[in-house]
């Protein structure tokens, strides 16, 4: 008995010191952001200054001068923009990766072997090497400028980490509903709108979300593509906002701004955090 | 008739399923295959996306200008018969690339899994401390992130404050350093091991607990078991994770450029090759030379990405027992 209650004592001692290792490490690691969300509601003259998380006084201020924006357009509108475009993108890649998963995990066609061997080519493919002529290409269109350089290459599942995601999850599924439609005369199409699709959800919620959140994030063809602060989103904005050397005088309204822009990621995350953990076993990705 | 209805059935068979796969195969073409041609082309010539009429097939004096000053050039007479000067920011961005690469890969991976066999314990909320080490990988490749990376290492930023509240004098401003600015960023990844650990978390549920009970009582200590058992059954994980990680950390732009305000920081010490790719192409309109740089990208990623496959025949098992 003695020997059992030592054995419990030991591991409740490893237990505890544990807890206080993670919780430690956890604070370090999270005190950064939490340093800028809270920094956000401090007067601007005193946030370098005071590097604790609980403000002396606590002003909205910055929020105020910040949602303003710069060059007559204010957040609200790099706000919408983002989110139309972002959904946009979101129903650009749902359709067509979802499209192109199907007839690699479920038809016969010749040529299957080939052509999924090629997307997974693609999949490591880095995307500076198809930059330039993609640029070239969007210019004669007239689309430099717009959103369509960003949201027309999710129409056409050029996102093939999606593709592989669905194609994965669709392997998984049971076959037997799909025969069984199939003998009761449902064409393959039907079998893909009435019966993958909706089995094939969580997957969908998956890429919808990581859609949502990389495009959100996404800074580099923002920045070769939109051009002018109306069209602007809200990670474009951000960095003009803080300008090249850095000589922002108002950081205040640079943080409150910068913790605007994390709040849909905070929601989705805490929202949707199954699917995260899905999207990132199956594909590894981002991060 | 009964060939004629295989053969009906054969392609119909086939039109349905690439009825689906079209947007792909439009996209593969048009935004993937197409550019990949154009741009090995291009890379041997001097397109000005400015002035496309005054583009010329220079050979191969881009990949002259790149790797140039290896052979001691640092001017050549290049094809069209004008002097031309080796870039000398392109090894500079190459040997910042590949230290980050070679830094920050294996020190994300290595606290990753670190922190994935601590979290993999039967604790009360793990589920929550596995959330709030999440959140920088939600948040990291943001811009709002790189901004405030800024401001936390700069001369009176975040960072110097809490030092000097321990009482370190005379520190530097990390970012504007060219000692420490490539170590800021470094950390910047690093701090974003959240997905990796996730990816060793999902693999160390996979593992057996029968293994670690057999082990125990043969007397293996917790870090023989380590890296007997643990090590071995995640190998295929790790190389997964280790081949995604380097083909991404070759392509980092938004924190350098951020962090860097459009330029490759004090002394090009955080010009990544990327951001040197952007410059030239999109700054300088020497979009040939871009084009020349992003293939010699794919080719580095392409080497690095076979050496590690191919090393991962003495690393990594598959199956038990091996």
């Amino acid at each position: 008995m003695g020997s059992v209650n030592n054995m419990k004592n030991k591991t409740l001692v490893r237990h505890t010191l544990t807890h206080i290792f993670i919780i430690t490490l956890g604070l370090f690691m999270i005190y950064p952001v939490v340093w800028m969300i809270v920094s956000s509601f401090k007067p601007n003259n005193l946030i370098f200054s005071d590097p604790s998380l609980i403000p002396k006084t606590l002003t909205f201020e910055n929020y105020f001068i910040g949602w303003k924006g710069y060059a007559g357009t204010s957040f609200a509108t790099f706000f919408t923009n983002s989110l139309l475009m972002c959904l946009a993108a979101v129903v650009g890649n749902l359709i067509s990766c979802s499209m192109a998963a199907y007839a690699f995990a479920r038809l016969k066609f010749t040529g299957k072997r080939f052509w999924f061997t090629i997307m997974m080519i693609t999949l490591m493919l880095p995307g500076h090497v198809t930059l330039v002529p993609r640029y070239v290409l969007f210019n004669t269109f007239g689309w430099v400028g717009s959103y369509l350089p960003i949201v027309v290459p999710k129409f056409l599942a050029t996102d093939a980490f999606f593709v592989f995601l669905l194609v994965q999850f669709i392997r998984g599924l049971p076959k037997e509903v799909e025969e069984a439609a199939i003998v009761d005369g449902c064409s393959k199409v039907g079998v893909f709108l009435r019966i993958i699709l909706p089995l094939a959800t969580p997957a969908l919620v998956t890429t919808a979300l990581f859609t949502f959140l990389w495009t959100w994030d996404d800074f580099f063809n923002h920045l070769l593509y939109l051009t002018k602060p109306d069209i602007f989103t809200v990670s474009r904005a951000l960095r003009t906002f803080v300008g090249d050397a850095g000589a922002v005088s108002n950081w205040g309204s640079a943080l409150a701004m910068a913790t605007l822009s994390i709040v849909p990621a905070f929601i989705l995350f805490f929202s949707l955090q199954r699917y995260f953990v899905q999207g990132i076993t199956t594909t590894g990705i981002k991060g | 008739m009964q060939i004629m209805s295989g053969s009906i059935r054969f392609f119909r068979r086939n039109a349905v399923a690439y009825m689906f796969l079209t947007p792909w195969l439009i996209g593969f073409f048009a935004l993937t295959l197409y550019p990949l041609a154009y741009s090995l082309g291009l890379s041997f010539t001097n397109y000005d996306f400015t002035k496309p009429d005054s583009t010329q097939w220079i050979g191969l004096d881009n990949y002259i200008k790149m790797f140039g000053s290896l052979f001691g050039v640092s001017e050549f007479t290049s094809t069209t018969g004008e002097l031309m000067r080796v870039d000398p920011y392109y090894l500079k961005s190459l040997s910042v690339t590949l230290i980050y690469v070679f830094v920050s890969v294996p020190l994300k991976l290595i606290f990753a899994l670190a922190v994935a066999v601590l979290m993999n314990q039967k604790l009360r909320g793990i589920s929550f401390y596995r959330v709030v080490y999440y959140i920088p990988t939600l948040l990291g490749g943001s811009v709002a992130i790189a901004v405030l990376w800024r401001k936390l290492f700069e001369k009176d930023g975040l960072v110097n404050g809490v030092l000097s509240a321990f009482g370190f004098t005379d520190l530097p401003s990390w970012i504007t350093n060219p000692n420490f600015a490539l170590a800021t960023l470094i950390l910047l990844t690093v701090w974003q091991f959240g997905s990796s650990m996730i990816i060793f978390l999902a693999g160390l549920k996979q593992i057996p607990q029968e293994y670690y009970d057999a082990a125990s009582v043969d007397g293996a200590t917790k870090v023989r078991q380590f890296f007997s058992i643990t090590i071995p059954l995640l190998s295929p994980v790790i190389l997964f994770t280790l081949v995604i990680q380097i083909i991404s950390a070759f392509q980092v732009f938004t924190q350098a450029y951020i962090i860097g305000g459009g330029k490759g920081g004090v002394l090009n010490s955080t010009l990544f090759y990327t951001l040197h790719l952007y410059i030239q192409g999109w700054q300088y309109h020497q979009m040939g030379y871009a084009s020349g740089m992003a293939w010699v990208l794919l080719l580095i990623i392409g080497v690095f990405t076979a050496i590690v496959f191919r090393s991962s025949d003495w690393w990594v098992s598959y199956g038990v027992g091996e």
